[in-house]
């Protein structure tokens, strides 16, 4: 484990909350990991919906249905993100 | 025969280009100002038209929370800062009213074009998947009542009534009879637009309905002058509180004028070009709707939108539809001022009316400098005038054929 590696999962949490909180209209200070985004932070199907949408510009990639469901937590999500542009490095590799 | 319930206005809400209040813009009315701009926001030099009358500095935070503002289209938004100010004006305690007897009928012209083309272009440039999950509950047209409906918990008979120019008028008319009919006691009514993008631009300019006084954009709405060259399209939101009589005199609310006349016809004629007989026919039915005489209406807030074609067949329509009362009252137009909102005019323009019966005071139509042939009623050329106003009337006609007159008596 590289410290380069632990910088890029400091740089893609910061962005997914930047982008969770751009869409929720709230502070990014508002948007802590353990928060669940639909019961604590007030997205309905449709927040939730665009926000899988934004998630996907992110990482240039699909999210199909099944992963997007399994998305509760802003963890989850920003493990998510990380496990997807690891598969660019392993396919780089 | 059980007597019709009356209707009164007890509230008025507004967002136009003369300002984002009712106040600030009745204020530039009376002092015969444009709130028509250079648009500056985009590339026009390849449009016809430069220029529109745009809503300037509105802050939706004001009126929703930014969640809602990213999902709504700029219509919309307008529509419920207005129906937030009517409502407030009307001194209306929701918490202790039968939301279900309060309804709301707002309609607009075209709607939530932003959005349409927006995610034309996101459908074009990157495919199905990027098409936004608000685009079409933000850009429906009945969202305007449907959110306000949300934002105030309203559970009234809840609609949009959309006949391009007359829209505003017809919710409005709509609305009172719905109380009438005893299916609400209030009803929220108005209309909204927001079409001043290149599109909407481009679209009313392949029409030829736009002026392209691109020089001097102040003097390009100047209905009944010699040198008009076509309407200035606008934006904005005019909403009404109206209500059933009894109560909203047992509440002790400000009344500003009862509606007493609702009159409308149809052209069945040409999709654009407005049918003299039909104007004329629309009028009469709003007198007889009254139970009034021609003369006993003071003031007209005219369609007049500055069009070649619609403004001698409207100041004609009403010398054939008053006769000999046409010498003796005045008409004005406002939109010389606010340009055309579209399906919001004939909203802010049954509020300016409202307005002239409360201030006994008559809107100017300026830039009117030398009238046309065919234009001889007293326009109220460029300076407001004091006069003793009961009873007014509204005039609005709309692309499709569609005509819709209001009349409001003092109170």
């Amino acid at each position: 484990m590289s410290d380069n590696q632990s910088g890029d999962v400091v740089e893609i949490s910061n962005q997914v909350k930047k982008v969770i909180a751009e869409h929720l209209s709230l502070k990014v200070e508002e948007v802590q990991e353990d928060k669940n985004i639909a019961s604590d932070l007030g997205a309905d199907s449709l927040d939730t919906v665009e926000l899988v949408m934004a998630l996907e510009e992110m990482i240039d990639k699909e999210i199909p249905d099944e992963d997007a469901e399994q998305l509760k937590t802003v963890q989850e999500v920003i493990d998510y993100v990380v496990k997807r542009k690891a598969e660019d490095k392993a396919e780089a590799a | 025969m059980s007597a019709k319930r009356r209707v009164v206005v007890t509230g008025l809400g507004m967002v136009s280009p003369l300002g984002l209040t009712v106040d600030t813009s009745w204020q530039a009315i009376l002092a015969g100002k444009s709130g028509v701009e250079t648009l500056t926001d985009f590339d026009t030099s390849t449009y016809s038209t430069h220029f529109a009358a745009r809503v300037k500095n509105f802050d939706p935070l004001v009126y929703l929370d930014g969640k809602d503002v990213r999902k709504l289209d700029t219509f919309v938004q307008y529509a419920v800062a207005a129906a937030t100010q009517a409502l407030q004006d009307s001194a209306l305690n929701l918490e202790q009213e039968d939301r279900t007897r309060i309804g709301v009928a707002v309609g607009s012209g075209i709607g939530g074009l932003e959005g349409i083309y927006e995610n034309s272009h996101v459908l074009t440039e990157k495919g199905p998947r990027r098409v936004s999950p608000f685009f079409i509950p933000g850009a429906i047209i009945n969202m305007a009542p449907g959110y306000i409906a949300i934002q105030h918990k309203l559970q009234g008979p809840n609609i949009s009534i959309v006949t391009a120019c007359t829209t505003g008028a017809h919710n409005i008319g709509y609305a009172a009879r719905t109380i009438a009919y005893g299916d609400a006691e209030v009803m929220v009514a108005g209309g909204t637009e927001m079409a001043s993008i290149p599109i909407g631009i481009a679209g009313f300019g392949a029409l030829r309905a736009l002026s392209t006084r691109n020089d001097d954009p102040a003097k390009a709405s100047r209905p009944w002058d010699k040198d008009r060259d076509g309407f200035v399209l606008g934006d904005g939101a005019g909403v009404v509180i109206m209500e059933e009589y009894e109560r909203a005199k047992a509440r002790g609310a400000k009344i500003y004028a009862e509606l007493i006349g609702f009159g409308m016809s149809g052209d069945g004629d040409h999709m654009t070009a407005p049918n003299q007989d039909s104007l004329v026919r629309c009028m009469k039915n709003a007198l007889k709707d009254a139970q009034i005489a021609p003369e006993q209406v003071q003031y007209i807030n005219a369609h007049g939108t500055s069009t070649p074609l619609g403004d001698p067949v409207e100041a004609q329509a009403v010398r054939l539809a008053f006769g000999a009362a046409a010498d003796k009252l005045s008409i004005s137009s406002t939109k010389s001022m606010t340009g055309h909102l579209l399906g919001a005019a004939g909203a802010v323009e049954a509020i300016f009316t409202v307005l002239s019966i409360r201030d006994q005071i008559s809107p100017p139509t300026i830039n009117l400098e030398h009238p046309d042939e065919g234009c001889d009623l007293d326009f109220v050329p460029n300076v407001a005038k004091k006069l003793p106003i009961e009873i007014a009337a509204s005039n609005s006609f709309g692309f499709g054929g569609t005509n819709g007159t209001l009349i409001f008596k003092a109170i």
